[in-house]
């Protein structure tokens, strides 16, 4: 891949984007000798030529992506098509919060306080694909919540590709603060709606003042010739509670590296994911939980269904400052594999430093349980439809954290269609 | 209505079953009991075709029909129910999303609709009033936290709804205090009919006190060692199994 010379040397973030450039000029591509990227090639993505910036810009109409929104029910909606902002898909406030673009918060001066305080204070300067993204990124969403407030509604964040280049790179930057005592749904999905070549390495960055509340749900559903590179990075204060949730159903290649730094005490961190993969598909959930307080909790639960020739990684790193005392942080990722084809690498990554901490993981591997498959079945369930169930039921916990019913029974939806049945009922 | 004729089961290579021989007919009822590890669950399991078990002698007969080969789902269609020992959990998933699914599935099977939701819905308040079961009950997920009783109790639910032919049913009092345990007989009563039979596993007379069998067979090492009336459960009540194994032995 080549970069074009597009940076913007007027830019108030221009030194900040010029150290990025340099840190990935110097490191690129992340290649499968470095231990964080094993199982993950990335060979075969960079292989292709990319567009950076779409020649032409694409309008859609609400009805034929309608149904990739939670549209039962009134949202704010950020939404970019091809990596540009569509305004009139979009629903976006400056009533008591900010919901809106990047790209204002960037150049506009009513923002630059906020923009000097957190813009690039939490994401990664040596991790190469974030810098590459601290580089050239030029769009995003822009969220700011104040003190004591919380948005009417949930705010959905939404990429759309259209196709119309050959292959597409992009690099949306999303920024994220909430204030203390402040509250946020955030819903966020990429897609693409043809089978061209699409490449999104995207960067978040979240702030949690005191007492905030973040729930962030994900959900990758994306085509077979879609990649997503998600960088997660939040920054947590005292008694802030952050979940993100990860619904990854879809997608070519997929990694999801979410980090969490817990700077203040009596701070809740969660991550819950369900996958489910079939064909080739492949996803990568790297997390990371840094204790540099104490006091605090983590919580993990990732649950996984790999059939045909799938392969999954979960790699869940944690570690515990040595101040951090009376931690504790568990971590679950339990997985099915339902083709002898399908594979998974689950690795916990412990670094302990402190005496007294409660940590406790366990991943396991295994295969659905033949006596649940036979009660269904005795009652008349066909063993495609009882596996489907049984398979549901393995996920459900990390459903039953998700606060809003109709993404939650949009989840559920997914569910059903990805494991191929239709049950009679709504899941 | 239901034949086994010397029916032999495995598993893990080990025989279970021995050289099982029992005639169930339309209207009876049978009580089937015998120490812990006689494997009297192993043959309810393999009536309903759980292929855990590798059956390697003899047959089970539906109305004429054997279920070698038939899969459990397509004995349940055809009207084998068994009400398991031990319920499995199913979070996430209603106990009336439940059976509205295997209801369908079974009408499915049939080349019927799917069952009108006003019609299920009178169905599952009638069933549920039946074994005085809460309506709130219905909308927890599947055995999740259920008390053994309630799980006991949610099983004969599911037979009502389901109105087997031939239902097995595996220690169904056992977790059912002496209230359940009346209401889940006197479901069971109703439910009986002259074109259906019903097969109790139990330790207990207790359970024969509310639901009389019209024959009463003691399973012992994967056989079935005596049969008679239900004046042969008070007797195993009495005596414990003890003299029976002697018996045998001679
Ligand atoms: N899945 C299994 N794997 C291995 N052994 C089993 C299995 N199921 C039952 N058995 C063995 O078969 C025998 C009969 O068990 P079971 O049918 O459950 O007896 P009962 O219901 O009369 O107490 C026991 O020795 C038990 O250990
Ligand atoms: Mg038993």
């Amino acid at each position: 891949m080549a970069f074009e010379n597009n940076v913007d040397v007027e830019h108030p973030v221009h030194d900040v984007r010029m150290a990025a450039i340099k840190n990935f000029e110097e490191k690129g591509f992340p290649s499968k000798k470095e231990e964080a990227w094993k199982y993950t090639s990335l060979n075969n993505i960079q292989k292709i030529d990319f567009s950076i910036f779409p020649k032409q810009e694409n309008s859609l109409e609400y009805k034929d992506v309608k149904r990739y929104f939670i549209h039962e029910i009134d949202t704010y909606k950020i939404v970019f098509v091809d990596g540009i902002y569509s305004s009139y898909l979009s629903e976006t406030t400056h009533d008591g919060v900010d919901i809106c673009l990047m790209s204002a918060a960037l150049t506009k001066p009513m923002y630059k306080q906020v923009i000097d305080v957190y813009f690039n204070k939490i994401a990664s300067k040596d991790e190469s694909l974030t810098t590459l993204n601290t580089a050239f990124s030029r769009e995003g969403a822009y969220i700011y919540i104040p003190k004591n407030k919380m948005p009417k509604k949930p705010i959905e964040i939404l990429h759309f590709s259209t196709g119309n280049e050959a292959s597409l790179l992009l690099q949306p930057r999303n920024l994220i603060v909430v204030e203390e005592n402040a509250e946020v749904q955030i819903i966020e999905r990429h897609q693409s709606l043809t089978s061209n070549e699409v490449l999104t390495n995207a960067v978040t960055e979240i702030f949690a003042a005191k007492s905030a509340i973040v729930d962030l749900y994900k959900i990758q559903n994306d085509v077979a010739t879609a990649s997503l590179i998600d960088n997660t990075y939040v920054d947590q204060k005292d008694k802030s509670l952050v979940k993100i949730h990860t619904f990854s159903f879809g997608g070519k290649l997929t990694r999801n590296n979410l980090n969490f730094y817990q700077n203040g005490e009596y701070i809740d961190s969660t991550m819950k994911g369900v996958t489910i993969l079939g064909e080739k598909q492949h996803v990568d959930h790297h997390t990371l939980v840094h204790h540099i307080q104490p006091n605090c909790e983590s919580h993990q639960d990732y649950k996984g269904i790999y059939g045909d020739s799938s392969t999954g990684v979960f790699n869940g790193k944690i570690i515990v400052d040595k101040i951090a005392q009376k931690t504790n942080a568990f971590q679950k990722n339990n997985n099915i594999l339902i083709s002898d084809k399908a594979s998974i690498n689950s690795k916990p990554q412990l670094e302990i430093f402190a005496d007294d901490v409660k940590c406790s993981h366990g991943c396991t591997i295994g295969q659905l349980d033949k006596d649940a498959l036979f009660y269904l079945q005795s009652r008349g369930i066909p063993e495609k439809e009882a596996r489907a169930l049984l398979m549901y039921a393995f996920a459900n916990n990390v459903l039953s954290s998700v606060r809003i019913p109709e993404l939650k029974a949009r989840i559920n939806k997914l569910i059903a269609k990805k494991l191929g049945v239709n049950l009679g009922f709504d899941l | 209505m239901l034949k086994i004729k010397d029916l032999h089961a495995n598993v893990e290579g080990k025989e279970i079953l021995r050289g099982i021989n029992l005639e169930v007919k339309a209207g009876e009822v049978h009580a089937i009991m015998g120490p812990n590890g006689s494997g009297k669950s192993t043959l309810a399991s393999v009536i309903a075709g759980n292929d855990n078990f590798e059956v390697t002698q003899g047959s089970v007969e539906l109305e004429g029909e054997d279920l070698e080969d038939v899969s459990p789902e397509e004995r349940a269609h055809k009207g084998v129910f068994l009400s398991f020992q031990y319920p499995v959990e199913i979070p996430g998933v209603s106990v009336t999303n439940f059976m509205k699914t295997a209801i369908n599935e079974s009408r499915k099977a049939k080349g019927l609709e799917d069952m009108p939701a006003k019609d299920m819905l009178k169905l599952i308040r009638e069933k549920s009033e039946l074994l005085e079961i809460d309506r709130k009950f219905l909308s927890r997920s599947l055995n999740e936290g259920f008390s053994g009783g309630e799980k006991k109790r949610n099983e004969i639910f599911q037979m009502a709804m389901l109105e087997p032919k031939v239902a097995i049913l595996d220690e169904t009092d056992s977790g059912l205090d002496i209230d359940a345990l009346r209401i889940v007989a006197s479901g069971v009563n109703k439910l009986k009919s002259k074109d259906n039979a019903v097969i109790l596993i139990t330790h207990y007379q207790r359970l024969l006190e509310y639901i009389v069998p019209d024959f009463v067979h003691v399973l012992h090492n994967g056989k079935i060692v005596k049969s008679g009336g239900k004046e042969l459960a008070l007797e195993l009540e009495e005596k414990g199994y003890d003299w029976l194994k002697q018996e045998t032995a001679v």
